[in-house]
């Protein structure tokens, strides 16, 4: 077969391609290792500097479609704070995420009580789910939390339950962990929060945004950063756990590859009907 | 300043509640065989400062740590900061403050009304009143946010050049604008679409009208309408929110009338959609293939979307225009379409579709706001790296 | 008259929102965040305008047995079904065994991940199709693509792994991130954020005016 034709290929058989390299690590782990880069190294150094049994505001704001890269290191940050004893509040500003953040972090609560270290709802977490208004809740919460959520994504009344007597605004917060996939998310949070409320703050993003909140890292914004499922397994191997985003970074590689192999065949075949073409 | 001490074991009470809540307490039966330390000695110097250049809604508590406040002491286990309206009470808890804390701001208080403060360090051992209380306090409210005075300075520099660079334009000196491909390929796009017969595809962003990059969005709407009136070709403008949705029939309509046929004007031509991210995208790239337009035109916000409506829109052999500021989708763009408009480009397409002299003028402000920040870029590296730090200290908001 | 007053509506509260901006103080504060209130308030309406638009659009095509009317029947029946049962269930939606979250978890939550994964294969295809090298910038271009891509997983680090240690693809992506790519994105960000000001100082100042319609 002459490369030329390769430029007529049915996209569907990349597609094939992608599947079956994504879906074959899945099955069989290669195993390969990884090296913490700098912006997770900040991120997990950040949380471990905070007092043990400080109150964290954690706003995981993302929906399913965010899940593969979301969760894992939503989950992984969890425990990093409960083994600190920390107190979380979460928050959720994306309409169709309340559902999958709740039981997020049900399932890590449940994970603990297993292992022996229970955490209690309303004392260790409250989950003040999903409101609207965008960066306007952010900018409400700086006027009291309890104002802002007047009750909890299971519609307890928020001054019910006793970690909420201890927090009034940003300043009952010693750190904020951003978990975003978008708009309204990290780059929010930094305008509206980390600017005026000077509320320290850490980010764990989709991999396609990581490159816009680098300058927010830079800058000392950002304490740390997350970038994707990349960022999530580097963050799960720092904290020594075999969660999904390292389970998913062999297909994460082999596609990059992929796309790598898919860039340079592109232009192979490009050179290659040059060449013959006379040019 | 009175020590005021009322009903004590009232305050013990609370401060073991607190205690208990923030797990700094373990008890035991094994830690009741341990002495209790003496209580903590108490913390000093508590001073308190109205927060400038706010709405009057803060007040910063300092004080000295108690000379007991170590970690390997065991004797403080943190502060407890209270607010009374008077030097003697009664008290309201403001915070309880983990031990090595020197600083509160308390923001849930009136402006322009006299508090008066206490701040006491609790341990194992016990509480120690406070030395001396604080007030009384007032949260005064400003005029002007001091600190963002070098904003106000750009903004009134720019407003000035604009308005300028406007008149002059208006008094016929035009300023030049470079060619945009993008845009020119609009018309080339739209009169492709006439010859073959088919509908053209705008879509104006996927964010509510609260993001600038929909109103530019929807402004370069008018003039691809006016286009479509002038070419008797239908336009498609799915719209992901309301008030996007509203305006965009208002744009269209406003283009088919200025085109002089406002009775082609097809209201079912904008339709509103879903806020959701993926619903949106399903409706577009439902409209690219069924009703194969042969010209897709993405004006605006775009976030993962951008891959999955360019990569679609490229299988039915449409031509492709794209404008966004959101720079991470750019790449995605860029690779995908025929044309994109890069960032500031997409705020200047209107001006330069609809070539009106104000409009223009505008843009030759905005170049030389540029060449001002540009310079105050350089000048502020400079003085960083000589220790002057000026500049920059300006710049800082709050 | 009908295009005056929405100008000089659009002007005071436009003007009057860059002051609160600078001014704390609460004769300005108040109003301004008043103001913002009112706009989730408006938007809330919006949607009923919204709603009522895919309502007609859609029973229209299906009224006309358009080519497409059956995707647009599982539109309006799955529309309709969710705001019914929503209203039905009210707070209780969140109940783990409510109907309500049997919708969220079965159909939205794999709808929604299924369409985000498209992108992996749409990456793959576009890479093969549309990134050519036809100049030394697009070559400059591809070959930090390359490193970053790569430079970001694991598999790149372990290619490049006989390497001393700064200059694996890690690190070297690391740079790129940090450096080039950082520069580059605030000068875009910095000429976005002044076409900002300068649509939004047309629109104040009601130079811009088509989204006021065509009627005088």
């Amino acid at each position: 077969m002459k490369l030329t034709a390769l430029e007529k290929l049915d996209r569907r058989w990349l597609f094939l391609i992608v599947a079956l390299l994504v879906l074959g690590p899945m099955l069989r782990p290669i195993g390969l290792p990884l090296v913490p880069s700098r912006p997770v190294r900040m991120f997990h150094d950040a949380i471990a500097s905070i007092p043990d049994g400080s109150i964290v505001l954690m706003s995981c704001d993302y929906d399913p479609g965010g899940k593969p890269e979301m969760v894992p290191m939503t989950k992984t940050a969890l425990r990093q704070l409960w083994d600190k004893h920390c107190r979380v509040v979460i928050t959720c500003l994306w309409t169709g995420g309340s559902g999958l953040v709740d039981e997020t972090v049900e399932a890590v609560a449940v994970e603990r009580r297993a292992e022996g270290k229970p955490v209690v709802y309303g004392v260790d977490y409250v989950d003040l789910g999903y409101k609207a208004g965008y960066e306007a809740v952010m900018v409400l919460m700086g006027k009291g939390i309890h104002n802002a959520f007047p009750q909890d994504h299971h519609a307890n009344p928020t001054s019910s339950l006793p970690l909420m007597k201890d927090v009034r605004d940003y300043s009952s917060f010693v750190m904020l962990v951003n978990i975003s996939a978008g708009y309204p998310g990290t780059k929010e949070w930094v305008q509206q929060v980390n600017s005026r409320f000077h509320l320290p703050m850490v980010s764990g993003c989709t991999a396609v945004s990581a490159p816009e909140y680098y300058p927010y890292l830079q800058a000392g914004q950002l304490r740390g950063l997350l970038g994707g499922m990349a960022g999530a397994a580097e963050y799960e191997k720092l904290r020594g756990e075999k969660g999904l985003a390292t389970k998913g970074m062999d297909a994460q590689s082999l596609a990059h590859a992929f796309v790598a192999l898919c860039i340079v065949m592109g232009n192979v075949v490009q050179w290659s009907k040059r060449g013959g073409g006379g040019a | 300043m009175g020590n005021p001490t009322r009903s004590p074991r009232a305050l013990v009470r609370a401060i073991l509640v607190v205690m208990a809540c923030v797990g700094s307490v373990r008890t035991s039966a094994a830690d009741s065989a341990i002495p209790v330390p003496p209580a903590p000695a108490p913390p000093a110097g508590l001073t308190y400062e109205d927060v400038p250049n706010d709405a009057g809604s803060g007040i910063r508590l300092t004080w000295r740590r108690s000379p007991d406040d170590s970690v390997g002491l065991g004797r403080v286990n943190g502060y407890v900061l209270e607010r009374g309206t008077s030097p003697v009470g009664p008290w309201v808890l403001v915070d309880s403050l983990a031990l090595g804390t020197t600083e509160r701001v308390d923001q849930a208080m009136h402006r322009n009304t006299p508090y008066f403060y206490r701040v006491t360090a609790f341990g194992p051992g016990g509480s120690t009143p406070a030395l001396a209380n604080a007030g009384p306090a007032i949260a005064r409210e400003s005029w002007f946010n001091s600190t963002r005075a070098s904003v106000l300075t750009f903004l009134a520099s720019f407003f000035l050049l604009v308005l300028y660079f406007m008149s002059a334009a208006q008094s016929g000196r035009k300023p030049f604008v470079r060619r945009l491909a993008g845009i020119d390929a609009i018309e080339e796009a739209i009169g492709r679409a006439t010859e073959m017969g088919r509908p053209v595809l705008y879509v104006p962003g996927i964010q509510d009208i609260d993001d600038i990059q929909t109103v530019a969005g929807l402004v370069i709407l008018e003039s691809v309408a006016r286009l479509t009136a002038k070419y008797e070709t239908p336009i498609r403008v799915p719209v992901a929110y309301p008030i996007p949705f509203t305006i965009a029939q208002e744009m269209v309509k406003s283009g088919y009338l200025n085109a002089g046929r406002p009775e082609a004007y097809d209201p079912d031509s904008v339709t509103f959609v879903s806020p959701e991210q993926f619903a949106y995208v399903a409706k577009i790239t439902g409209i690219m293939l069924r009703d194969r337009p042969a010209a897709h035109i993405f004006m605006g916000a775009f976030f993962a979307e951008s891959l999955l409506l360019a990569e679609t829109g490229f299988t039915t052999g449409a031509i492709q225009v794209a404008g966004t500021a959101n720079v991470h989708q750019l790449a995605f763009f860029v690779v995908a379409c025929d044309y994109t408009l890069i960032g500031e480009e997409l705020y200047a397409a209107s001006a330069y579709l609809s070539g009106e002299p104000r409009l223009v003028g505008g843009l030759k402000g905005a170049d030389v706001l540029k060449l001002l920040i540009i310079v105050t870029i350089l000048v502020g590296c400079v003085l960083e790296t000589m220790g002057i730090r000026g500049l920059t200290t300006w710049m800082q908001t709050q | 008259m009908k295009r005056e007053l929405p100008l000089l509506i659009t002007a005071v509260i436009g003007l009057f929102m860059i002051l609160s901006f600078f001014v704390p103080h609460h004769v300005v504060s108040v109003p301004a965040d008043f103001l913002q209130q009112c706009a989730v308030i408006v938007v809330a309406f919006g949607y009923v305008l919204g709603g009522a638009n895919a309502l007609r659009v859609n029973l229209l095509s299906i009224a006309k047995r358009q080519s497409d009317w059956a995707y647009k029947l599982v539109l309006v029946v799955s529309l309709v079904a969710t705001v019914v049962i929503g209203l039905i269930e009210g707070r209780r939606w969140q109940a783990t065994d409510s109907v309500s979250m049997f919708l969220y978890n079965q159909l939205y939550s794999p709808m929604q991940a299924t369409m985000f994964s498209l992108l992996a294969f749409f990456i793959a295809s576009a890479a093969f199709r549309a990134f050519r090298i036809r100049t030394v910038e697009a070559g400059l271009l591809a070959v930090a693509a390359l490193i970053v891509m790569l430079g970001r997983v694991p598999i790149g680090n372990e290619m490049t792994s006989w390497l001393p240690e700064g200059l694996r693809m890690g690190p070297v992506q690391e740079w790129i991130m940090n450096v080039p790519q950082n520069a580059a994105k605030r000068a875009i960000l910095m000429g976005a954020a002044l076409g900002v000001m300068a649509t939004g100082l047309r629109i104040i100042l009601g130079i811009e005016r088509s989204y006021l319609g065509g009627g005088d």
